[in-house]
């Protein structure tokens, strides 16, 4: 009798045991005579579950978890193969709180799907946005993205329906569409998670942009840190073109698109878009003065419309379901949704879609148990390297594009990281400074020497001298207005919000940090 | 244990070869392909590579030496990168980071007296929902690369024990 199992191939997976637990299974129903047909599929993003693994059963799936291969010698036996009770068995996954509460419409395939199967992504919905979009026609998608709000999820927050117009608009032979995969911000992994789990979504994705803007090739630039996704997205490539959705003719029409995964060398500063641009050319990936514009002249100085991987997998579901649907999810600016991802010291760290407008507090307290410690939350860095640390007293800060400026800080890319009562705030602000230090272009010299000498001043700051303090916020002013980019544009935000929310870490109380700011 | 393969500059030829046609932005390309071949870009493939895509020795040098995965001597065979990043901070990378030390005698940064073994430092692997994390890579290890999260107990300890071996 045969059975199917759904195993994560999810890096995150690997690096607790899948494989091992992959192995077990394979072992066990040999030995009890069962035909096991093994799916690796992505992750649900429910990582303090991982490994988790899915039995297909005429009530549906039933989830396990977390599974070490030690235990499922004891699942099998307590009736694994047929959804058996066991204190690892979780139920329907779907009914799970911290996935039944999620809006997923980005990663409503990953962690369901099996990421190397062009059919199985049709069969669940895959493939139905392309279908619209070349009923609609270049005009028509493009308008249809504009309406729909999205704006990039990659970090600025730029309108991608207004970026993909301009790109139409341009007179040129060639056009390109780049992906953006660097993702190297810590706390981040859903660019990685849709590589790994769901690839054909940014392929449609990107196949659209294609045809909304005319252009005929695409580029995904992908951070050499992440091997796992480059393995399973280059096979998606090598599927989709045997399917026809890649390569010349789209699915019957009269567009050509193909695209090419190219691999990093460990930059940071590489997801810039401009040094991204440069290093596919076979340069050093430094950033580029604009104007102008990509959207004018990107890639081998031609019109480039170059995104994020979440803002083009969204792309999929605005064109089925049409731009409304997505529009109406959000608040004020802030549209659709964003797969908010929990991490660092946290209970239930995991991948968190929501509509926009869910409270940091929320997120981090409810959502994710707070501290994998047991501590007390004390920080919380949303946003990368270069986004703010935010103190309790912020926790009321909706998830929102415009009210995290106004907060001081940045969404970026989406990434929280969670730090318990032990942290000290002046390493986390000295650290922001020694990053930037060691990923600067070398363009500009606020960013290349002012990281350098924050350091410098961050450390007798900490030999005690709190008169370096207005020395510090004088760096950051000329960092923030002197960089060309925003490595060294925003590496202040860490290290101000350190400084102006956790002074006591700094040894000063907060009225002198104050008065130093005077 | 497999090392890496030793440079000749018809092996490197091979590479390059393959690749030249497409001009200038094969460069990375060829660096990722050289760097996985032979543990490292030899001084000797940089005036090949840049004849062959016409360019300077100093521009292809320039790329060489402003990416960090580039390495112009050649890198252990098993390289055990330890994800120090902010999640990972948050979650004690310090910790692994000291018990790696204790075990290996090798701070983030430095290389086995031997020869085999380099503990460096990495800015994220993606895995800092589980962190901290760790990867060790190399053409002596099983698989070629080895993913470690939530890292601490027996599981740090069978990176470790892997890592040495
Ligand atoms: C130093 C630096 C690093 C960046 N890293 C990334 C990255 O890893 N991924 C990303 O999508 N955008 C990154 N960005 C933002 C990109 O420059 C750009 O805004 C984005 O790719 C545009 O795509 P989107 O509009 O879809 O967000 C970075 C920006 C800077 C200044
Ligand atoms: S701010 Fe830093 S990374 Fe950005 S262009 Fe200037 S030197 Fe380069
Ligand atoms: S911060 Fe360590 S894996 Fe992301």
């Amino acid at each position: 009798m045969s059975v199917t199992i759904y195993l994560p191939k999810d890096a995150a997976a690997l690096a607790l045991g899948a494989d091992e637990v992959a192995a077990e299974l394979t072992r066990l129903a040999r030995m009890a005579g069962r035909d096991l047909n093994l799916v690796r599929t992505g992750s649900r993003g429910l990582f303090w579950l991982e490994p988790m693994i899915e039995v297909a059963t005429p009530a549906g799936r039933i989830a396990y978890g977390p599974v070490e291969a030690s235990d499922v010698e004891g699942l099998v036996a307590a009736g694994l193969f047929e959804g058996g009770a066991h204190p690892l068995r979780l139920g329907p996954p779907a009914a799970i709180p911290f996935l039944a509460r999620q809006t997923r419409l980005t990663f409503a395939r990953t962690g369901i799907v099996d990421p190397a199967s062009v059919e199985d992504y049709r069969a669940h919905g895959g493939w139905a946005g392309l279908e619209r979009a070349l009923e609609l026609g270049p005009e028509g998608i493009v308008e249809e993205v504009v309406q729909s709000g999205l704006r990039g999820r990659g970090g600025a927050g730029f309108p991608t329906g207004v970026k993909w117009r301009t790109v139409a608009a341009a007179k040129a032979p060639q056009k390109y569409i780049v992906c953006n995969a660097d993702e190297g911000d810590s706390g981040t992994y859903a660019d990685r998670m849709i590589m790994e789990g769901d690839p054909f979504v940014l392929i449609e994705g990107m196949v659209i942009a294609g045809i909304a803007v005319g252009a005929t090739r695409g580029y995904v630039y992908l951070r050499s840190e992440y091997p796992h996704a480059a393995a399973a997205f280059a096979l998606a490539l090598d599927e989709a073109r045997r399917a026809g959705f890649l390569g010349a003719r789209i699915g019957g029409s009269a567009h050509d698109f193909d695209i090419e995964l190219r691999m990093g060398a460990g930059a940071y500063v590489c997801g810039e878009e401009t040094a991204l641009l440069d290093s596919i050319e076979g340069k050093r990936g430094q950033v580029r003065a604009k104007p102008p514009l990509p959207a004018h002249q990107g890639l081998f100085g031609r019109p480039t419309v170059i995104n994020n991987v979440i803002s083009l997998a969204s792309v999929p579901f605005i064109l089925a379901e049409g731009a409304a649907v997505y529009r109406d999810f959000g608040m004020g600016r802030s549209r659709g949704t964003m797969p908010i991802q929990l991490a660092g010291n946290i209970r239930f760290g995991g991948l968190y879609e929501t509509a926009f407008g869910v409270t940091l507090g929320e997120l981090v307290d409810e959502i994710g148990g707070g501290t994998a410690s047991g501590r007390p939350v004390r920080a919380v860095q949303v946003g990368g390297p270069l986004g703010a640390y935010f103190p309790r007293a912020l926790f009321d800060t909706p998830f929102d594009y415009e009210a995290f400026t106004a907060a001081g800080g940045l969404i970026g890319h989406g990434g929280v990281v969670v730090f318990d009562d032990t942290v000290d705030l002046r390493a986390q602000a000295r650290f922001a400074m020694e990053f930037c230090a060691i990923e600067s272009c070398g363009k500009c010299t606020p960013c290349r020497i002012g990281s350098t000498r924050g350091v410098e001043v961050i450390d007798r700051i900490g030999a005690g001298d709190p008169k370096q303090i207005t020395l510090l916020r004088d760096l950051c002013e000329t960092m923030k207005f002197g960089s060309l980019c925003a490595l060294g544009g925003f590496a202040p935000y860490p290290v101000l919000s350190a400084l102006d929310h956790f002074p006591e870490d700094f040894g000063v109380g907060a009225a002198g940090s104050a008065a130093a700011a005077e | 244990m497999t090392r890496y393969d030793s440079w000749t500059p018809e092996k490197g030829a091979l590479i390059i070869g393959d690749m030249a046609a497409e001009g200038r932005t094969a460069l990375l390309p060829i660096l990722h392909e050289i760097q996985a071949g032979f543990g490292h870009v030899p001084a000797e493939a940089v005036p090949m590579i840049a004849e062959a895509l016409n360019l300077t020795r100093a521009d292809v040098h320039g790329v060489v030496s402003f990416y960090h995965d580039f390495r112009e001597t050649p890198v252990a065979p098993r390289v055990l990168k330890l994800c120090r990043a902010e999640a990972c901070q948050a979650a004690g990378a310090d910790q692994v980071a000291r018990r790696v030390a204790e075990r290996t005698g090798l701070a983030c940064g430095e290389t086995s007296a031997d020869g085999a073994l380099a503990v460096e430092a990495v800015y994220c692997l993606g895995l800092c929902a589980t962190a901290p994390s760790a990867m060790l890579e190399g053409p002596g290890v099983e698989g070629g690369r080895r993913l470690g999260a939530r890292l601490g107990g027996p599981r740090l300890e069978r990176l470790i024990d892997e890592a040495v071996r």
